[in-house]
């Protein structure tokens, strides 16, 4: 494959690094120090990723309100509104409540942030610098997400409010039911690339994405995955376990402060967590657009860094789903189930035998 | 069947009546049998308390009287209450008012309407008249450990309700029945049971549209009862008013329900143009013909915001307050107001419309009916919001009328309705236009009402903007109104339902009682019947197609 | 170190403000005893944060929530100035503004929804209603101005106020909002308590 080029690929860098420093320090120093700035840098790119969707959010849906949103904190574009939001999250008092279950009201936050914190982990940003790699990766993915409904439902029960514990229900009864569809989505990309480990779906896609290779059959289960990726993060249509109408602020309704800031940020970071999977599933990951055929056009496409293949690939579908956020009103808690389990479950079994029998046969791309 | 519909029509409530209750006599004879009340008073039939609910039950069955407008109480003095019955056959439009005065009990007249259910609670809070029969016999807008009556002449604030702690809500309410040899005994209704879930939806809450206060109690996520509870924002209003003269009696109405304020002040205004004998210059009437439209088309606006912003549509909210924008707007530059105008007074209006203001309107009505498909486009058509109003929230036309729920709501049933087309006032017999009228009675259905109204009002505006006549916009008026004794009453077709004035005079210059028709007390009452057995978030949206507006129910 | 004088908004100067004086005496008190150099400053980026981040309680009562209403749809749109969300939920908002009437039976919910609220609370008196009573004053059931009930930062009269006289109010908190030592008035506090036990 001489179109495929190595010129972004960090690995060499890294190993270099690594190689320096256990010559210099010794293996069990350099891993631990590794694993140290591993994670503040993860903290960081998670904290400035939460910034600048939450200000893509308030832009986007401004535009599509026809209103400008926010455009006076810091400067013409108003890009420091939601660092202003931040810190005064940061500095505003956590309510200790009288008649709480002390001890979940406290972790429920920090499960949801560790539940999306390690799906963040696993997205393959660019090619060679896979942070979190199993054999089987995606699944852990879908794991990770399970403790995301853990906290919320921690949450609704502890706070000792009626309109937490029905957010808190309605999530749970949700979130599990749309896991379903979503992993059976999954084994049907699984079975199309041959491989769990997220770095190994990414490299199967080098000729073509996903998307194209399963003829309609990949089209619908991406829908499928958005759709039910959507349900999982709790955003409009699908935002019941808040429903700011009817349950003013659904699960969280008692959390004040920087708890609060938790759910928050783990709502966008989730969006963009969704996003970024069902890039990596259906969009090739960072993996530039290939084109059989059009060769130098390929070439052209391989210039472009991994990474901003990834997020531009990502960020096109958070826009999509925004999109869908600003112009749907919410189902009703019976409809999502009737959705999930009349439509998109047998419709995604459906999916997974014919792709799967595509594969065997050799009918894909 | 057809027949007896036919003899329903034709006969007279009056000579019903006085079949059923020979006794009864017209309020305001005199021993010569002239008339002491002013011309234009209403007549009133004075009837013996003991026998109104087997006469209301004559009226309703032989003379079909169906639909009760409205009740109202009045203090009589030495402890005694007035109770006024506005009844009106919804075939015709012909109606009757019935008086009963009473000590202490008043049989209730739940069982023939179930308007009477909060109107009756509402008689017992301002007067203290207790209701033998009524299910439900607590008070309405005050606190239940509030002390004291308030709309009795002789009431003084108790210092003990200036400062009062958090409220506590009983779970059983009292009924009072009487038994054979005379004696009242309370019998005990419960309202939630000790294994409910009750949920508190408001006062503070998105979607109440104010602070309407609903208990919820459910399963799951099943409503299994709504019990409303009103008087949050109880101002007092009717209150307020009789000590006030009848100028300044007109700034109070525009704070009932903000989004009729100019349809609640036409509707003062009628009434008291009405007793006084004023004449209104018919630039004047062209002019409040107009601005009631637009107000209407303003609310209805409002009403596909806050019904999208209810559902979890955010967008189409956005869209519904640009086009009110361009309202307000053209409402500002004649009366300089936005939301509350103070526009309208006795004789006339305030002012003179701006000399663009035609053109403004026509500018308009082309707009709107351009951007509503937007509007389609957004919400009607889509398939959430189709399947979240269709087939949800049913209410009967039987029902719709039995408790009064005027306005798009009774016209989704299939109900016409529509005081401009029953008794028109202003310009509303000049003009054509057509009642939109639905038959299902869903939400989808009083959705579709209220949105096809605002095309029928854009047609009205422009017809009237090609009539308006040139001369005066108002009457020359005495500096002191004073009605002549008698009762009298006016209603105007308000946002969302029937507005209805009534004022009680003695000939001096303010009101002895002045009562106003709440649009959105019967929608209230209807919540509990609409939502039993559906969802949560049913009960939100259902109370976005009702459009009810809190400060109007509270008065 | 000083605290500063004039609280500047950059959407509004500090002359075209009608009335700076209650503003002056406040910044006056706060100088009499000034602030540390790096708490001041650790103060100003708080204040700042703060001051363009007021999220609001929904909490109309009557009228003036739909010229709040308005003040959020497009013509106005207070996103523009950090006014982005209004929280329903008492614990996540940071000024409660009481949009109309406060009845007898209101005033004890008012009361607990400002107890429920995290500190710093703000409180914005909306409306002739809440200033004094309005037009209702004198009414059996009316509370003649919530100050009985909460603390009032700022009174925006009007019935219903413009939505331009919404953004002078709520410019008027921003600033109040800017002088506010946070960091400074916690160690002081704290200073006091160790004098005292």
């Amino acid at each position: 494959m001489d179109w495929m080029t190595d010129y972004y690929s960090v690995a060499p860098l890294l190993s270099k690094v690594h190689e320096t420093l256990r010559t210099a320090m010794g293996e069990k120093a350099t891993l631990a120090l590794e694993g140290v700035a591993l994670v503040i840098g993860l903290i960081l790119v998670y904290a400035v990723l939460a910034i600048v969707l939450i200000y893509m959010e308030r832009r986007v849906c401004a535009a599509f309100q026809c209103r400008i949103g926010p455009n006076r904190v810091g400067g013409k574009g108003g890009l420091l509104q939601v660092p202003a939001d931040v810190v005064k999250i940061l500095t505003k008092e956590i309510i200790r409540l009288n008649r709480a279950d002390h001890l979940l009201y406290e972790l429920a936050p920090f499960f949801v942030i560790a539940g999306s914190f390690i799906s963040f982990a696993c997205l393959p940003w660019h090619k060679g610098a896979p942070l979190l790699d199993y054999e089987v990766g995606i699944m852990l993915v879908l794991a990770a997400s399970g403790l995301g409904v853990l906290g919320i439902l921690m949450a609704g029960w502890s706070s000792n409010s009626k309109y937490a514990v029905i957010g808190a229900m309605r999530s749970g009864a949700m979130m599990i039911s749309y896991e379903l569809s979503m992993g059976i989505v999954v084994i049907a990309v699984v079975a199309l690339s041959g491989t769990m480990s997220i770095s190994g779906i990414v490299e199967s896609q080098e000729h073509l994405w996903n998307l194209f290779r399963g003829h309609i059959l990949t089209v619908i289960a991406f829908f499928i995955y958005l759709i039910s990726g959507n349900a999982e993060a709790n955003r409009g249509p699908f935002d019941l376990a808040e429903a700011e109408q009817e349950l003013t602020a659904g699960y969280h309704t008692e959390y004040s402060g920087m708890h609060f800031g938790f759910f928050y940020l783990a709502e966008y970071l989730n969006l963009f967590i969704t996003a970024g999977i069902s890039t990596t599933l259906f969009l090739g990951g960072w993996m530039p657009l290939h084109i059989p055929g059009l060769e130098s056009l390929n070439m052209v496409l391989d210039a472009i860094p991994g990474v901003i293949w990834f997020v531009g690939k990502t960020f096109a579908v958070v826009f999509l789903l925004m999109w869908i956020r600003w112009s749907f009103p919410r189902l009703r808690i019976d409809q999502v189930q009737t959705l999930e389990w009349k439509y998109l479950m047998p419709l995604s079994l459906v999916l997974m035998m014919a792709t799967v029998v595509c594969k065997v046969y050799g009918w894909v791309f | 069947m057809a027949e007896e519909n036919n003899r329903l029509v034709t006969c007279c409530p009056q000579d019903v009546l006085k079949k059923v209750c020979p006794d009864a006599k017209v309020e305001g004879m005199d021993a010569d049998g002239n008339m002491v009340t002013g011309a234009a008073a209403e007549t009133v039939w004075l009837v013996p308390c003991d026998e109104i609910e087997s006469i209301s039950q004559v009226l309703k069955e032989k003379a079909g009287m169906d639909f009760l407008r409205d009740l109202m109480g009045t203090d009589e003095g030495e402890g005694r209450t007035g109770v006024y019955y506005f009844m009106e056959r919804t075939s015709d439009g012909v109606n009757i008012i019935l008086k009963a005065v009473a000590q202490e009990w008043m049989p209730s007249v739940t069982a023939v309407w179930q308007a009477a259910l909060l109107k009756e609670r509402e008689v017992y809070d301002f007067f203290g008249l207790k209701f033998l029969n009524h299910p439900d016999m607590r008070r309405l807008f005050l606190r239940e450990d509030w002390h004291g009556w308030p709309l009795r002449k002789d009431y003084i604030p108790d210092e003990r309700d200036d400062a009062p702690g958090n409220e506590k809500n009983t779970d059983v309410t009292v009924c009072f029945r009487k038994k054979p040899n005379g004696d009242v005994e309370a019998e005990h209704n419960v309202l939630f049971e000790d294994g409910d879930f009750v949920v508190n939806i408001g006062p503070q809450h998105p979607s109440t549209h104010g602070v309407l206060r609903m208990r919820t109690a459910i399963e799951g996520e099943t409503v299994k009862k709504v019990d409303p509870i009103l008087g949050y924002i109880h101002r007092g209003i009717e209150k307020l008013s009789e000590k006030r003269d009848y100028r300044q009696a007109l700034a109070m109405t525009d704070r009932l329900d903000y989004l009729s304020a100019h349809h609640n002040r036409h509707a003062l205004c009628l009434c008291v143009e009405k007793a006084a004998g004023i004449e209104v210059p018919e630039r004047a009437q062209c002019i409040r013909t107009m601005m009631d439209e637009l107000q209407r088309i303003n609310s209805h606006l409002l009403f596909y915001s806050c019904l999208a912003m209810d559902m979890g549509a955010l967008t189409p909210f956005f869209y519904g307050f640009r086009e009110r924008e361009m309202i307000l707007e053209i409402l500002e530059e004649t009366t300089g107001g936005r939301l509350i105008q103070n526009y309208y007074k006795y004789g006339g209006v305030q002012a003179d419309i701006q000399p663009d203001f035609l053109e403004k309107v026509r500018a308009f009505t082309k707009r709107m009916r351009d951007v509503i498909k937007d509007y389609d486009n957004i919400l009607t058509k889509n398939v959430i919001a189709q399947n979240r109003l269709m087939s949800v929230g049913f209410l009967s036309k039987e029902d719709a009328i039995s408790i009064g729920t005027t306005g798009g709501t009774g016209r989704a049933t299939g109900w016409a309705n529509d005081v401009r087309k029953r008794h028109p006032y202003a310009w509303y017999d000049r003009v054509d236009f057509k009642e939109v009228v639905y038959s299902h009675g869903d939400s989808f259905d009083r959705y579709k009402v209220r949105m096809d109204e605002i095309l029928v009002s854009c047609d009205i505006l422009d017809q009237l903007a090609d009539m308006m006549p040139e001369g005066a916009f108002c009457a020359k008026t005495p500096a002191i109104i004073k009605l002549p004794a008698g009762v009298y009453t006016a209603a105007v077709e308000a946002s969302r339902g029937e507005f209805g004035v009534c004022i009680v005079s003695d000939g001096g210059k303010s009101p002895v009682r002045i009562h106003f028709r709440s649009t959105g007390l019967p929608l209230v009452q209807a919540m509990d019947t609409v939502c039993r057995g559906g969802k949560i978030a049913d009960l939100v949206a259902i109370g976005g197609t009702l459009d009810f507006v809190i400060p109007d129910i509270d008065r | 170190m000083e605290i500063k004088k004039r609280a500047a908004l950059s959407n509004m100067k500090w002359e075209e403000m009608n009335d700076n004086s209650e503003l002056l005496k406040f910044a006056e008190e706060l100088n009499a005893t000034g602030a540390g150099v790096v708490v001041g400053w650790a103060d100003r980026l708080i204040d700042w944060a703060r001051s363009n981040s007021l999220w609001s309680l929904t909490f109309g009562t009557s009228c003036c929530a739909i010229e709040f209403m308005a003040l959020g749809a497009a013509r106005y749109d207070m996103a523009r100035f950090g006014f982005e969300v209004t929280r329903n939920s008492p614990r996540q908002a940071d000024m409660i503004m009481v949009l109309g009437t406060i009845t007898k039976k209101m005033a004890p919910v008012l009361k607990r929804l400002y107890d429920q609220m995290a500190e710093p609370k703000y409180v914005v008196a909306v409306g002739g209603c809440t200033i004094s009573g309005g037009p209702f004053k004198g009414s059996y059931h009316v509370v003649d101005g919530i100050d009985k009930i909460v603390p009032v930062d700022v009174y925006i009269p009007g019935c219903p106020p413009r939505p331009e006289a919404f953004f002078y109010g709520m410019m008027q908190l921003q600033r109040k909002v800017k002088m506010e030592p946070f960091i400074a008035k916690k160690i002081k506090k704290a200073g006091k308590e160790e004098k005292n036990g």
